[in-house]
C-alpha cells in the first residue's frame, strides 16, 4: 500500500482539473467568437433591425450583454450531464457496453436522496435546521442515495448482465433495455404505493434556492441580472469532487489498476490473479453510486423528479460520453460541458438569430448535430482512443 | 435445439394462456370471474388514458376520477337492475395501442359509453373508430378543435376548446394593462394549440408579442429565461401543464424577473405551489384560467377533492374533475335511455343522443349543454390567482374574473 | 411409456401424416374456436399460433402454401371483420412484421444497430400525410388557425404511387444519414442513430413555422385513403356476408385493404430478404458483421454494403409509413417516439437476430402481448375489484387491492421482465437464423472461472 501511495504524484491527480479548465475556456471561447461574429454580421441585416425595433438595441449588445449568464448556465448544465456521463464511460470502459440503465441508476439515487429529506422534512427537523446542518442533511441524503444506487448497480450487474457476458453484443444490450424499463416500474411502484403519487419535490430548506448575484448589465431600457444560484455551485463543486475521486480510484489505486487491466484484457487479468467478477461488481459500484450523486444532484438543481425522470438526462449523458470519447473518464467531462454549452447557446441565441422562427425548441437537434459532426472527423469522439475493434 | 426451442415456446405460449384465460373470462363471459356480473345485465363504460408510462400522472387520475364517479354516481342504474362496471384501458399515449383499445372496446357490446383520452393525438384516431361503431365518447381533457369539428354524433367533450382558453387569456392579460407579453408552450397538441390562440388574441388586443417559442425541456429552463429577461415582457404566458409551468416559473423568479406569470388549466394542482412555492407569489403574481372553480366557493369542488383524496391518497391531478364529470355524463345518459327504453339496456345509439340531448346537465365542474357537434355550449371561465405558496392551502386561491365564453359556432 | 421422451415426441409428430394432421387440426379448432366465440383471447391465439405449426412442421411446400394462404385470405380477414379488434390486431402485426423485417436487414444482417428504426417509418408517414391532405394549402397558417373547406392536393388513389415514393424518400434518407456517420463503429453508431430518430420526430414537431409542413403537435388529419369501390364492399358481403354475420362496413373494409396491402408487402420483404441473405450482398454483410476488419482485409467495400444495408431497412419502413398515414388518416409525432424504436427492435431481437420467420414471429408476440395479453390481465382485476369476490384461504377482498397494484400501470415493468429472461436463457431469439445458431453454439464457453 505504502509503494503505491508514494507513487501517487500530485500533478497526476490534479491533471484532470487542468484538462477541465482548458475545456471550459476553450469551449467557452469558441462559442463565444462564432456567436460575436454571427451576430456582428446579422446585425446588418434585417434580423439586426427586427431585433432593435423590438428591443430597442443592436444585436451584437444583445448578444455580448447576455453572453456572462449564458455561459454560467451552460457551465452548469455541462456539470450536470459530466456527472451522469461518468457512470455510462466508467462502465464502457471496463465492459465496452453501453448501460442503458443508468439512466434508471440514476433515478434511484434522486428517489432515495429526496425521500430521507421529505422525511426530515415531515419530522420537522429540516425546517428547523441551521445553514451548516442543512448541509449536512443535504451530504448524508446524497450518500444514502449513492450507496443504494450502487447497491442496485451492482445486483443488476450481477442479475442481469453477468450471464450474458461472453454474449454477442446486442445480447447485454437488449438485456439493459429490459433492466431500464423494469426498473421505472418498479421505482414508480414502490414511490405510487406510499403516497398514492410516483412525483417528488425536492424540499425547500437551507439556503440552496438563493442566488450569488454578481451585479447588472444595461441593455436598451432594461437591465439584465448576473448571478449563479448555490446549487448550482454545489452542482459544480461536486462534480469536480467526483471527477477528482473518480481519477484517483482509476489512477492512483490498487483496485484502479486492476479495473485498468480487466479494461485491457479481461483474460489475461484474470490470469495474472485478478478476479474479473469482483473488479467488474466494483465498477458497477463505483458507477452507480455516482450515478446516484448525480440524481441527487439533478433533483436539488431541477426540484421535481419522476420515475422517468433519468431518460432525457441519460441520453444527453450518454451523447456527451461519446462526444467526448466513451471509455475516457476526463473525455465524459469534456463531452458534458461541450454539450450543456451548446445547448445553452442554441436554446439562448437561436430565436434573436432567426427572428423567432426557430427557438430553443431546436437545441436538441443542435445537440444531436455536433454529436454527428464530431464522429465524422473524430470517429473516437474528441478524447477517444483509436480502440481495435474487440472480435 | 430443436426440443428446447420447442420447450420454451410451449412456455410463452402456456404462460400466456394463463395470462388470457384469466382476460377472456373475464371479458367474454364475465361470469367465472365476477360472481356479481350476472351477464346481459352488466353495463360497462371504458376509460382510455394513458396508464403507463410518463405521461401517467395525469392518465391514471383520468381514469380514478372516472371510478370514484362511478362508484358514487351508479346507483339510479343499479336500481334499474343493472350491474355498472368500469373497463380501463391504458392507451400508452400511442396512436397505435389506443386505436386497437378503442376497437376491442367497441367489439364488447356491453360498453355503452367511453371516456377518454388525454392525448389529442390518441383522441383523434381512435375516435374514428367510436363514430364507426355509433359509440357515444365523452373527452375529458382534450382540447384541439379537431376533435368536435369534424361534427360526428357521438364525440362530445365537456373542456373548452383550445380557441377559447387562449382567448380568455389573452384577454384578462389586456385587462389587466399588460403591454408586452412571451409565450411559451410546452410542444403538445394542447399546450401548443392554447399558445397559438392566446398570441392571436394577444396581438388583436394590441398587445406585443415578444416571442414565440416550445420546448420539451422538464428541468433546465435557463436557455429560454435569458431572452425572456432580455425581452423584459409585461407578463409570461405558459400554454401546458404545471409540471413544466411551476419549474419555468421558479427559476424565471428565482434569476429576477418581476412580471406576471399566466397560464391555463393545466396549471391548476397543489403541485405547482409544492414546485414553486413563494415564487408565484413575487412579483406581479401567478394567474391561471381554468374552467373549474375554486373548491372555497364550488362546495361540490371540494367535496370532489376530499372523497378523491379519501379513496386515492392524493390530490387529484389536472383532468380528474373533468373526467368525473364525464362519467357522470355518461351515466346519466344511459340512464335516460334507459328509462326510454322500457328499463331494457340501451343500444349505443340511444346512449349517444342521449348524451347530446342532456340539458343543463350539473357536474361539479360546470353546467352543461352540448351544442349540434359536441362543444359545451357556453363554458364559465374563472381567471385564478395563486395566493398562498403552501400546496394545501392551493383551494384557497381566489377567482379574480368570471368569464361565460361560447365556443366558435360550428361550421360544416 | 419409459423412455419416451419429448425428443420422441417431436420427432414422430414429423413423420408420415402426423404432421398434416396436427397443422389442419389445429388451423380447424382454431377457426372454429374464434368463429363460435369471437371476443375469447384464447381461441384467438389458437388460431394466430396455427401459423407457428404450419411453419414447424415437416409437410409438402405446396400443401403448407395453400393452408397458410388460405388462413391469411380468407379465414383471418373474415373472422377479423367480425371481431374488428382482431382485424386490427392482425394489421399491427403486420405492419410491424413489416418494420422488423427491415431492421432484421440492418441489424440482423449487417450487424449495425440502428436505435432511430422509427425515423425511416416517419419519413414515409409525412410524405403522404402531406401530399394525401390538405397541408399544401395550409402552409401559410399557423396550426389550427386554417379556413375550412380547403381542398385535398392530390386524389386518394395517388396513395398507391406514394408507397413507392415512401421508398425511395426513406432510402434516400437512410442514404444521406449513413454516408456520414457509416464510419463510425458499434455503439457509436447506435447512438448517432437514436440521435438522428429524436432530430427527425423533433422536426416533425416544429417545422410548423415559419411555414406549415408538419402542422407541429397538433398532427395532420384528415388524410386521404384510396377509394374503395362499391363493388368490393358488395362482393365481400356477397361472398362472406353470412360467415359473417353482418353486413360489413366500408371501415372494416378499409381495415382489410390495408392488411392485405400490409401482407403483400411483407411478401415482397421476404422474398427480397432471402434472395439477399444467400447472395454476394448477403455474404458480404456477413463478414461486415462477425469482423469489420477482416472484411476490410477480404476486400469489401464497407461503406458500400453497409449503405446498402441501411436503404434497404430504411425503404422498408417508407412503405409502412406511408399505409399508416393512410390507415390511421391521422399523423402526429406522438407516433414516433424513441419508444417505438426500441418496440421493433425488441422484436427483432425476441425472435432472432437475422432470422426471417423469428422478425415475423417477434413482431407478434411483441403486438399480442401489448394490445391483448396485458390489457386482458389489466381489465380482468379491475374487475375484480368491483366485483365481491375474495381469496379463499386469506380471505382477501378484491376491492380492498390498492389501485396502484393495477397491472396495466406497469407493462413496462413485464415488458422489461421479458426482455431480460429471453436475453439470459434464450438470447439467440425464439427463431434463432441457422448461421448465428452455429456460432452461438461453439462460442459457449463458461463465464466463471
Amino acid at each position: 500500500m505504502k509503494k503505491y501511495l508514494k507513487s501517487i504524484n500530485l500533478m497526476e491527480l490534479l491533471r484532470p482539473i487542468g484538462q477541465l479548465v482548458v475545456f471550459s475556456l476553450g469551449s467557452a471561447a469558441v462559442l463565444s467568437v462564432i456567436v460575436l461574429a454571427l451576430a456582428f454580421v446579422l446585425d446588418y441585416t434585417i434580423v439586426g433591425r427586427t431585433l432593435f425595433a423590438q428591443l430597442k438595441v443592436s444585436l451584437f449588445t444583445y448578444t455580448i450583454v447576455n453572453l456572462p449568464q449564458v455561459l454560467i448556465d451552460g457551465l452548469t448544465l455541462g456539470f450536470v450531464y459530466a456527472t451522469v456521463a461518468l457512470g455510462y464511460t466508467m462502465v464502457y470502459g471496463v465492459l465496452e457496453f453501453i448501460n442503458f440503465a443508468h439512466s434508471e441508476i440514476f433515478a434511484i439515487g434522486a428517489f432515495v436522496g429526496v425521500e430521507i429529506l421529505i422525511a426530515l422534512q415531515g419530522a420537522g427537523i429540516l425546517d428547523h435546521s441551521s445553514l451548516f446542518m442543512s448541509y449536512v442533511f443535504l451530504f448524508l441524503a446524497m450518500l444514502a442515495g449513492m450507496a443504494v444506487a450502487g447497491g442496485a448497480a451492482v445486483t443488476m450487474e450481477r442479475v442481469a448482465y453477468r450471464p450474458l457476458r461472453n454474449a454477442p453484443r446486442l445480447v447485454p444490450l437488449i438485456s439493459a433495455i429490459g433492466v431500464s424499463f423494469f426498473l421505472q416500474d418498479s421505482i414508480r411502484l414502490v414511490e405510487s404505493l406510499t403516497t398514492g403519487q410516483f412525483n417528488r419535490i425536492f424540499p425547500t430548506f437551507g439556503n440552496f434556492d438563493n442566488r450569488l448575484v454578481f451585479g447588472k448589465l444595461p441593455m436598451g431600457t432594461t437591465e439584465i441580472p448576473l448571478g449563479i444560484p448555490i446549487k448550482s455551485v454545489i452542482v459544480i463543486i461536486a462534480a469536480l469532487l467526483m471527477l477528482i475521486g473518480l481519477n484517483y480510484l482509476v489512477n492512483a489505486t490498487k483496485v484502479g489498476k486492476a479495473i485498468r487491466s480487466v479494461a485491457q484484457d479481461r483474460s489475461t487479468a484474470s490470469l495474472m490473479g485478478i478476479n474479473v467478477n469482483r473488479i467488474i461488481a466494483i465498477t458497477f459500484l463505483v458507477g452507480g453510486s455516482l450515478g446516484g450523486a448525480a440524481g441527487l444532484l439533478y433533483a436539488l438543481k431541477f426540484t421535481r423528479i419522476d420515475p422517468y425522470v433519468g431518460f432525457y438526462p441519460g441520453l444527453k449523458a450518454f451523447t456527451a460520453a461519446v462526444l467526448g470519447g466513451i471509455g475516457n473518464i476526463t473525455g465524459a467531462l469534456l463531452g458534458g460541458i461541450v454539450l450543456g454549452m451548446l445547448e445553452t447557446f442554441a436554446g439562448a441565441y437561436l430565436s434573436a438569430f432567426t427572428m423567432g422562427a426557430a427557438g430553443s425548441e431546436y437545441k436538441d437537434i443542435f445537440a444531436f448535430g455536433i454529436l454527428i459532426l464530431v464522429l465524422i472527423f473524430r470517429p473516437n469522439g474528441l478524447l477517444g482512443e483509436n480502440v481495435s475493434q474487440k472480435a | 435445439m430443436l426440443k428446447r426451442s420447442f420447450a420454451v415456446l410451449a412456455l410463452l405460449v402456456i404462460a400466456s394462456m394463463i395470462l388470457t384465460a384469466c382476460g377472456s373470462t373475464g371479458t367474454t363471459t364475465g361470469t367465472q370471474a365476477a360472481p356479481a356480473a350476472a351477464s346481459g345485465n352488466v353495463i360497462k363504460i371504458a376509460t382510455q388514458s394513458p396508464l403507463s408510462g410518463d405521461q401517467s400522472v395525469v392518465g391514471a387520475d383520468i381514469k380514478n376520477g372516472a371510478q370514484l364517479a362511478l362508484t358514487q354516481l351508479s346507483g339510479p342504474l343499479t336500481a334499474m337492475g343493472f350491474t355498472v362496471q368500469l373497463a380501463p384501458y391504458d392507451d400508452m399515449a400511442n396512436p397505435d395501442t389506443g386505436v386497437a383499445n378503442a376497437k376491442q372496446i367497441v367489439s364488447d357490446p356491453s360498453i355503452l359509453c367511453v371516456v377518454g383520452h388525454y392525448n389529442s393525438g390518441v383522441q383523434i384516431p381512435s375516435s374514428e373508430v367510436y363514430h364507426s361503431a355509433g359509440l357515444a365518447n365523452v373527452s375529458p381533457a382534450n382540447t384541439n378543435p379537431t376533435v368536435t369539428t369534424r361534427g360526428y354524433p357521438e364525440i362530445n367533450r365537456i373542456v373548452g376548446r383550445d380557441d377559447v382558453q387562449g382567448v380568455v387569456g389573452a384577454d384578462f392579460a389586456a385587462s389587466k394593462g399588460m403591454k408586452s407579453v412571451y409565450v411559451i408552450h410546452d410542444k403538445t397538441a394542447y399546450g401548443q394549440g392554447i399558445a397559438e390562440f392566446f398570441q392571436k388574441e394577444a396581438q388583436a388586443k394590441g398587445m406585443q408579442v415578444l416571442g414565440f417559442q416550445g420546448t420539451e425541456e422538464k428541468a433546465n429552463f435557463d436557455p429560454i429565461i435569458t431572452p425572456i429577461m432580455a425581452a423584459n415582457p409585461d407578463a409570461v404566458y405558459f400554454g401546458g401543464m404545471f409540471s413544466q409551468a411551476a419549474v419555468l416559473f421558479k427559476q424565471a423568479r428565482d434569476r429576477g424577473y418581476n412580471g406576471m406569470f399566466l397560464s391555463d388549466d393545466g396549471f391548476d394542482s397543489s403541485d405547482a405551489a409544492k414546485i414553486a412555492g413563494q415564487e408565484l407569489l413575487g412579483g406581479a403574481g401567478t394567474f391561471y384560467s381554468t374552467v373549474s372553480g375554486p373548491a372555497s366557493v364550488y362546495p361540490d369542488t371540494a367535496k370532489f377533492i376530499t372523497d378523491f383524496k379519501a379513496a386515492y391518497n392524493h390530490d387529484p391531478q389536472p383532468f380528474a374533475a373533468q373526467s368525473y364529470d364525464s362519467m357522470a355524463i355518461c351515466l346519466a345518459a344511459i340512464e335516460n335511455a334507459a328509462k326510454a327504453n322500457n328499463n331494457q339496456i340501451p343500444t349505443r345509439g340511444q346512449v349517444a343522443s342521449a348524451v347530446r340531448a342532456l340539458k343543463d346537465f350539473k357536474g361539479i365542474t360546470g353546467t352543461y349543454n352540448f351544442n349540434s357537434i359536441g362543444d359545451p355550449t357556453t363554458s364559465k371561465y374563472f381567471v385564478i390567482q395563486v395566493k398562498s405558496a403552501d400546496p394545501t392551502q392551493w383551494s384557497s386561491n381566489t377567482i379574480v374574473q368570471t368569464l361565460d365564453i361560447a365556443p366558435p359556432a360550428p361550421q360544416q | 411409456m419409459a423412455g419416451y421422451s419429448i425428443k420422441d415426441l417431436t420427432k414422430n409428430i414429423q413423420r408420415g401424416v402426423w404432421p398434416y394432421v396436427i397443422m389442419l387440426t389445429h388451423v380447424l379448432v382454431g377457426t372454429i374456436l374464434v368463429y363460435l366465440n369471437p371476443r375469447s383471447i384464447i381461441a384467438f391465439l389458437i388460431l394466430v399460433t396455427s401459423f407457428f405449426s404450419l411453419y414447424r412442421l415437416n409437410a409438402d411446400i405446396r400443401f403448407k402454401f395453400v393452408t397458410g394462404a388460405l388462413l391469411a385470405l380468407v379465414i383471418m380477414p373474415v373472422l377479423g371483420v367480425r371481431n374488428i379488434f382482431y382485424l386490427e390486431v392482425i394489421f399491427q402485426i403486420s405492419v410491424f412484421s413489416a418494420l422488423a423485417l427491415g431492421l432484421n436487414i440492418v441489424v440482423g444482417f449487417a450487424g449495425l444497430l440502428d436505435l432511430g428504426y422509427v425515423a425511416f417509418y416517419a419519413v414515409g408517414a409525412y410524405l403522404w400525410a402531406f401530399f394525401g391532405s390538405k397541408q399544401y394549402y395550409v402552409l401559410p397558417y399557423a396550426p389550427g388557425t386554417q379556413p375550412a373547406n380547403l381542398p385535398f392536393l392530390l386524389p386518394g388513389d395517388m396513395f398507391y404511387l406514394f408507397i413507392f415514393l415512401g421508398i425511395i424518400a426513406a432510402a434516400l434518407t437512410g442514404i444521406l444519414l449513413g454516408l456520414p456517420v457509416l464510419r463510425v463503429r458499434g455503439d457509436y453508431l447506435a447512438i448517432v442513430t437514436l440521435g438522428f430518430g429524436e432530430v427527425i420526430r423533433v422536426l416533425a414537431a416544429n417545422l410548423d413555422k415559419p411555414l406549415n409542413f408538419t402542422n407541429g403537435p397538433q398532427g395532420i388529419t384528415p388524410i386521404q385513403r384510396p377509394t374503395m369501390p362499391q363493388a368490393a364492399v358488395d362482393g365481400f358481403n356477397a361472398i362472406f356476408g353470412r360467415l359473417v354475420g353482418h353486413p360489413a362496413d366500408v371501415a372494416s373494409l378499409y381495415n382489410v385493404m390495408f392488411y392485405l396491402i400490409a401482407l403483400v408487402v411483407i411478401i415482397i420483404i421476404v422474398m427480397v430478404t432471402r434472395r439477399l441473405e444467400d447472395s454476394k450482398i448477403g455474404r458480404a454483410w456477413a463478414a461486415v458483421r462477425e469482423d469489420e476488419t477482416a472484411a476490410i482485409a477480404m476486400g469489401i467495400p464497407l461503406v458500400k454494403m453497409k449503405l446498402a444495408a441501411f436503404a434497404a431497412g430504411a425503404s422498408f419502413a417508407g412503405a409502412m409509413g406511408v399505409l399508416l398515414a393512410a390507415s390511421r388518416t391521422f399523423i402526429s409525432p406522438e407516433s414516433f417516439s424513441f419508444m417505438q424504436s426500441i418496440g421493433v427492435l425488441s422484436m427483432v431481437i425476441l425472435g432472432g437476430q437475422g432470422s426471417i420467420a423469428g422478425a415475423i414471429l417477434g413482431a407478434a408476440t411483441v403486438t399480442i402481448l401489448n394490445l391483448q395479453i396485458l390489457q386482458g390481465l389489466s381489465l380482468y382485476l379491475s374487475q375484480l375489484r368491483q366485483s365481491n369476490a375474495v381469496i379463499p384461504l386469506i380471505n382477501f377482498a378484491w376491492k380492498n387491492l390498492s389501485p396502484q397494484l393495477d397491472p396495466a400501470q406497469y407493462q413496462r415493468m413485464f415488458f422489461g421482465l421479458i426482455l431480460i429472461l429471453m436475453m439470459i436463457f434464450r438470447p439467440e431469439g425464439m427463431i434463432p437464423a441457422q448461421r448465428r445458431k452455429k456460432k452461438l453454439a461453439s462460442e459457449a464457453i463458461p463465464v466463471e472461472e
